[in-house]
């Protein structure tokens, strides 16, 4: 039960300091749940990203429930995704209720006009760190900006990718 | 109402993929364009919000959506329990599919494959925020370098990067 609170707060925080996109949001719950708490490994936490943005849903959602569950089972579970969800769920109701105009705030604006290139920069980092942990920097670095550049520039469906690497993740590597 | 909120965000969890930015689409064709509970510029403004606010982009948009329609927690709440459902779903079934299959060849050729194709979706997110709407200037982009220096090399933490880049930008271009 202190593991569950301890998540519970871990995420909960997480939820109500990043802004920028979910996104930004990878490399504050990498530092925390490998770095400080050492709930697990790196390359554990790697392989439950992928999963997390292989299924369908809000993918920090997905990630989030997944380290939950992973760690402490069934109170894992609520620990994750009321964790994630309720900052959220406060902070909009709040602004809804009585700060509708907060978005054209000059001081919110400006914020943001720095706050959104550095924002950027925290989906890159771990994009690179999650390209170097697949070891497919040496040799086919190109794999995962290719597949990116697919996405945003020539409107491919993401599914599409995912689908590829189950389909034919075993039929390239089943030789070794 | 509430059933057909819960339903439609519900939809939206199930059927997106790949972040958040690709889900405003989705939730724009589904809440302005099919139900019409929103106008257009009504939607902009959420995402607006949205996007300002700490937390991820599509629980954001679910909880204010809720809201304006309904005007009641209870929508919010719906909303955002329907977007996030089936999210509960799939990863309980994973999560017991992996506990289950972790170490057989199917799953561990599958990863191979997995770990740079999720590499690519976090960097499609990168790359779809590099616009001139969030370039706009020589200073955006030191930001950006700075930042990714910073945190590549362990010497600030993401937290620290994003308060001080909040402040730099309130300086540089506030009232």
């Amino acid at each position: 039960m202190k593991l569950f609170f301890e998540m519970f707060y871990a995420f909960f925080k997480i939820g109500t300091i990043t802004i920028g996109s979910g996104f930004a949001m990878l490399p504050i719950i990498q530092h925390e749940v490998v770095d400080k708490k050492k709930w697990f490994s790196e390359s554990e936490y790697m392989d439950i990203l992928s999963v997390a943005l292989s299924c369908p849903g809000p993918n920090i959602i997905n990630l989030n429930v997944y380290l939950g569950l992973k760690k402490l089972g069934f109170w894992g579970f609520f620990a994750g995704a009321l964790g994630t969800i309720l900052p959220s769920f406060i902070l909009i109701l709040i602004i809804a209720i009585g700060f509708q105009n907060i978005q054209n705030n000059p001081y919110v604006i400006a914020a943001f006009k720095g706050i959104k290139p550095a924002s950027v920069a925290l989906i890159s980092v771990p994009a690179i760190s999650m390209a170097k942990n697949a070891k497919v920097l040496n040799k086919f670095i190109f794999i995962p900006l290719i597949i990116a550049a697919l996405i945003v520039y020539m409107n491919v469906s993401p599914i599409l990718f995912i689908a590829c690497a189950i389909a034919f993740g075993n039929l390239i590597f089943k030789k070794k | 109402m509430l059933l057909s909120l819960f339903l439609t965000f519900f939809k939206i969890g199930l059927f997106s993929f790949g972040g958040g930015y690709a889900m405003l689409a989705l939730i724009q064709s589904e809440v302005v364009t099919k139900h019409k509970w929103l106008s257009i510029g009504e939607f902009t403004d959420i995402i607006a919000i949205s996007q300002v606010t700490p937390g991820p982009i599509s629980i954001n948009a679910a909880t204010y959506i809720g809201w304006k329609t309904t005007n009641s927690w209870i929508g919010s709440a719906l909303a955002t329990f329907g977007v996030a459902l089936p999210s509960f779903i799939v990863i309980v079934l994973m999560f017991l599919f992996l506990a289950k299959y972790n170490n057989s060849n199917f799953v561990k050729n599958t990863f191979k494959a997995l770990r740079p194709t999720a590499a690519g979706l976090v960097f499609s997110a990168a790359l779809l925020l590099m616009t001139k709407e969030n370039f706009i200037d020589a200073w955006s982009i030191a930001l950006f370098l700075g930042s990714f220096i910073l945190l590549q090399k362990k010497w600030a933490g993401a937290i620290t990067l994003i308060f001080v880049s909040g402040l730099i930008g309130i300086l540089l271009y506030g009232p």
